[in-house]
């Protein structure tokens, strides 16, 4: 562990590490060299797909498979995304990788885009950027001047263009169906799938969309090796059936009640107890731990007693979460209410839902009224029961829902409520001495107005 | 033949069939509730209150593999093997959770919404909802926004099913609505300064499955279950479109496209919708009168035919001017009529009216130039009784001038003016002129005979449109006392015994005239192409 040395970071804090010069000067595009020069896109999908790579936006598909979907033989236009559309709270890995090191990324998506095909990509960049907007500009057009991008990169006979686009501040927009509306310019109202983006994305044609800090693994991958990756990380659980494993290096994003908050590169399989005293210098002031989100907001509470949780892409679903998620680690000491959480997380989900599913607009939107309501001194305990509902019914994983933004709000919820139930009862028991214990149905609504 | 099983009954379908869930079940006798989904729009799976439980029979072994999570069958093609099961405790939760969450902000206005008797909301939530309201979140109160001239919207109603948004970007192809804001504040709205104003503005009333979007002409005009629905057909342009006419005691409050795969599929224009104004004008013909110079004296129906037919017979040598507003039936018997007095009778097409050029929409509805409802069948009827055809315009410039014709009638029913002045002068000096119009005109001022027409929803009969469709059609509302109608008025002068029978003229018609052979069955719903025999006898000759 001790012997780990960054490597997705390893630029990131170096003078003018967002330069061209830089990059190269580092052993930049060599990588890219080499796949063009020696390998077929073919061989780049095997390679990527022999690493054992998993997408590392949230929901760890593998990425070489994810490519392998793409209809063969097809006469094009194949379309390549890059979600940097981070909005996930807590998660901050993606700026990092694009503001301090944005050439690792784009050797990335153009290795990507070579070996599925894709003669255009594009780069969709969340609006709050606006360092890396800047940045990832500047490279492209540095990428052009020198030949990684553009008509027949390196001599190699590929072409690739790559366009920004900065999207308008919206959770949705980075769920990959939301980003591609988005990207034509609709309301990002994520799809129904099927079919899936490889069959049917952008302009309706073949579209792969990967996360920023994947393509600065494909980087790696192709410059370091398949040996090199598979070095680190969690080899598959046997007992799930098709798991991948959880391979290579991860970009930790840790916040919250730490000494020293910040993005951390450590091998996946780290613990949350490592993540935090080892890299975090543990909690300030000698408090304790009360409880952790493993990989952001929508992935769910780990509890003070759950620290040993390891930080792998099975790790967190162990212990009652949804999952790794973006590995951002948010940490919360005890003088945090988890019903304060719960509202500020209630509260996030209601105003970033779409609003196209009932279940998930309807369902966010009541759990913040009744988050509300308990805040204000009116909560039953029936209240809790009530949210329970709304959290296990809304989602893809019920099947409510078109996209995974309603799992990402049940799970706070349904953690919290399992996980700190006495803090609640007794939050509900202490504020609304009165009315804590009715369970009547609510009084009828007022007169309605005449039209 | 593709098995699919619904409820555990299995479904045979087509092989070419594509169909989803919500329609397998509807061949099996279940009605899956939904909102977002239409047979006309492209699939959102939105609403989810067509969450099923689906999976799928292996054809070899027979063993049923579930998905083990809800999916809307709107979504979830049927094919070969594929199991739907709608009434799982799963998927009653779910309706219920849908049902649930759809009220939380819905005002429940009933008692004031246009659309209860019709509402999906109200029906859903009485078959699948929860008796007990357990949120305690304040409605908002409820709003109202205009969308344009023809369209209101009650913001708080509205289930984000989208149908409205979808349509008028899908088969309009005009855009004018989108989804504002995020989230439980979205809401439908209409862009800064472009209103909804397409010709077909008024389908998106229909399409809403709940009060939100209201029709401003019918708005709290009259309650749905007051009204009784009569299938009928649109006389506003030669596509024909199939309508419903909703009325009650004779009065019409509003009409409905009716579904019709070959002409209008689920849809109608504005013009047409709100093209029956001219039924309950006040300023219609209400009783026949005889006309000599200035006096004016009103005439008793049980006296009139026979007076008609004296007046018809001393005149001699007549014309019929056969409108296009008439059915095929009423055609062919004022033909009969006519050519039973003087067999050499002119029979002319009357005038076609026509406003400005043809409008396809993107998803190929059609209004037409042509502002009259049977101009073909008239014509074919003409035709097929007279071998010739003489236009209104030759029967002006030709055959008046010259003396011969002593008798004309005149038959229009036009729903606004259609002769000016200066062509009705023509007709002065007939022996005996019958005009039979809804309105006053030049014409009705030199008649000495003026009869009621009988506007289009009075009449039963057959239009021919634009492609050659016939569709069949009873009277929808009983035309006003003073009025007898063409049809029941010829059947009697053409000594016809009992009451008017529309469909016995219409097997004369088509044992008489080939074009109208394919009509000597019975017509569908749906109506019935003419084409077919035209086709087969150009082979026979």
């Amino acid at each position: 562990m001790a012997a780990f040395e960054p490597v997705l970071l390893a630029n990131v804090g170096k003078p003018d590490s967002y330069t061209l010069s830089a990059y190269e000067a580092s052993g930049g595009y060599q990588g890219l060299r080499k796949v063009l020069q020696t390998m077929s896109p073919d061989q780049v999908k095997d390679l990527v797909k022999s690493s054992g790579l998993r997408g590392r936006g949230g929901a760890g598909f593998p990425t070489g498979l994810k490519w392998t979907f793409l209809p063969a033989n097809h006469p094009g236009p194949i379309y390549f995304c890059l979600n940097a559309d981070e909005s996930e709270p807590g998660t901050f890995n993606n700026r990092i990788l694009m503001e301090s090191d944005p050439h690792q990324v784009l050797e990335g998506l153009i290795i990507s885009c070579f070996a599925t095909k894709a003669s255009t990509a594009y780069f969709y960049m969340r609006y709050e950027f606006p360092t890396a907007w800047d940045r990832v500009n500047a490279a492209i057009a540095d990428c052009y001047r020198a030949g990684y991008l553009g008509s027949n990169i390196l001599g190699s006979g590929f072409s690739l263009n790559v366009y920004t686009h900065r999207g308008a501040a919206a959770y949705i927009c980075g769920e990959e169906t939301g980003l591609i509306e988005s990207l034509e310019g609709k309301r990002a109202w994520p799809r129904i799938k099927p079919p899936f983006p490889a069959v049917e994305g952008v302009f309706r044609k073949p579209t792969v969309v990967n996360n920023v800090e994947t393509a600065a693994c494909v980087t790696q991958i192709a410059t370091r090796g398949v040996e090199w990756f598979k070095s680190m990380g969690v080899p598959p659980d046997p007992k799930i059936p098709r798991d991948a494993g959880s391979y290579g290096p991860k970009l930790y994003c840790l916040s919250g009640h730490v000494n020293r908050p910040g993005c951390y590169e450590a091998p996946l399989g780290l613990t949350v107890r490592e993540l935090i005293d080892t890299y975090g210098g543990g909690v300030p002031q000698g408090r304790k731990v009360k409880a952790v989100i493993p990989g952001g907001i929508s992935m769910g509470l780990l509890t003070a007693e759950e620290l040993d949780c390891p930080l792998d892409f099975n790790g967190p679903g162990r212990y009652g979460c949804l999952g790794l998620g973006t590995a951002a680690v948010v940490v919360m000491d005890e003088t945090v209410s988890m019903v304060d959480f719960l509202h500020n997380s209630c509260q996030f989900f209601a105003h970033e839902s779409c609003g196209q599913c009932t279940p998930c607009r309807e369902g966010t939107s009541w759990s913040l009224g009744l988050m509300k309501r308990i805040m204000a001194g009116q909560g039953r305990l029936k209240d809790l029961d009530l949210l329970l509902e709304i959290g296990d019914t809304i989602g893809i994983i019920p099947g409510t829902t078109i996209c995974g933004l309603a799992d990402g709000a049940a799970w706070p919820i349904k953690n919290a409520i399992r996980k700190f139930r006495g803090e609640f009862e007794e939050y509900i028991r202490r504020t609304n001495p009165a009315g804590w214990m009715k369970t009547d149905p609510v009084p009828a609504m007022k007169l309605v107005e005449l039209h | 033949m593709a098995t699919v099983i619904v409820d555990g009954n299995e479904i045979e379908i087509g092989d070419q069939a594509r169909l989803n869930g919500i329609q397998v079940a509807r061949l099996a006798g279940v009605e899956i509730p939904h909102y977002c989904w239409h047979p006309g729009l492209s699939v959102v799976a939105s609403c989810r209150m067509c969450l099923v439980e689906t999976g799928r029979r292996d054809p070899k072994t027979g063993q049923i593999q579930m998905t083990g999570k809800l999916s809307p069958a709107c979504q979830t093609p049927a094919t070969d093997g594929t199991v739907f099961v709608t009434n799982s405790p799963n998927v009653k939760n779910a309706r219920e959770m849908v049902e649930e969450d759809l009220l939380l902000r819905h005002p429940v206005d009933c008692p004031i919404c246009d659309k209860a008797g019709e509402c999906s909301l109200q029906d859903y939530h009485f078959q699948h909802g929860r008796a007990e309201r357990r949120a305690d979140i304040k409605p908002f109160t409820s709003r109202r926004q205009v969308l344009g001239d023809s369209v209101t919207l009650f913001v708080d109603r509205c289930v984000m099913c989208t149908r409205c948004v979808r349509f008028c970007r899908e088969i309009v192809g005009t855009g004018e609505l989108m989804i504002a804001n995020r989230g439980a504040h979205e809401e439908i709205a209409v862009f800064p300064g472009f209103p909804l104003e397409n010709p077909l503005a008024g389908n998106v009333v229909d399409l809403c499955p709940v009060g939100a979007l209201g029709d401003v002409d019918f708005l709290y005009s009259q309650r749905a279950w007051f009204m009784d629905s009569n299938s009928h057909v649109c006389a506003g342009c030669s596509t024909g479109c199939s309508i419903r006419v909703d009325e009650n005691q004779d009065r019409i409050y509003r009409l409905k496209p009716r579904e019709n795969p070959h002409i209008n599929q689920w849809w109608m224009c504005d013009e047409g919708r709100y093209g029956w104004k001219h039924v309950h004008d006040p300023a219609r013909i209400a009783f026949p009168r005889r006309q000599d110079g200035a006096s004016r004296q009103d005439v008793d129906w049980s006296q009139l035919p026979a007076e008609l037919d004296r007046a018809l017979r001393k005149a001699g040598r007549l014309a019929a001017v056969l409108s296009p507003f008439l059915t095929v039936e009423e055609a062919y018997l004022l033909a009969q009529y006519v050519r039973g007095i003087d067999p050499q009778a002119l029979l002319v097409l009357g005038p076609t009216p026509v406003t400005g050029e043809d409008v396809t929409f993107p998803h190929g509805f059609r209004i037409h130039a042509e502002k009259c409802p049977n101009r073909r069948g008239v014509m074919q009827v003409v035709a097929g009784v007279a071998g010739e055809v003489i236009s209104w315009e030759d029967l002006l410039a030709q055959h008046l001038s010259t003396g011969d014709i002593r008798g004309v009638w005149v038959t229009a029913g036009n729903p606004s003016p259609w002769i000016d002045d200066t062509v009705a002068a023509q007709f002065e000096g007939l022996q005996t002129l019958v005009v039979q119009d809804l309105f006053e005109s030049g014409l009705t001022a030199r008649a000495n005979y003026v009869l009621p027409a009988a506007a289009w929803v009075e009449r039963e009969g057959s239009f021919v449109n634009f492609a050659d469709r016939l569709q069949s059609f009873r009277w929808a509302i009983r035309a006003p006392a003073g009025v007898k109608v063409e049809g029941p008025l010829w059947w009697q002068l053409t000594g016809r015994q009992g009451l008017y029978q529309a469909r016995q003229v219409l097997d004369d018609v088509a044992r008489a005239i080939v074009y109208f052979s394919a009509a000597c069955g019975p017509v569908p719903e749906q109506g019935i192409d003419l084409k077919i025999n035209q086709l087969a006898g150009v082979g026979q000759t």
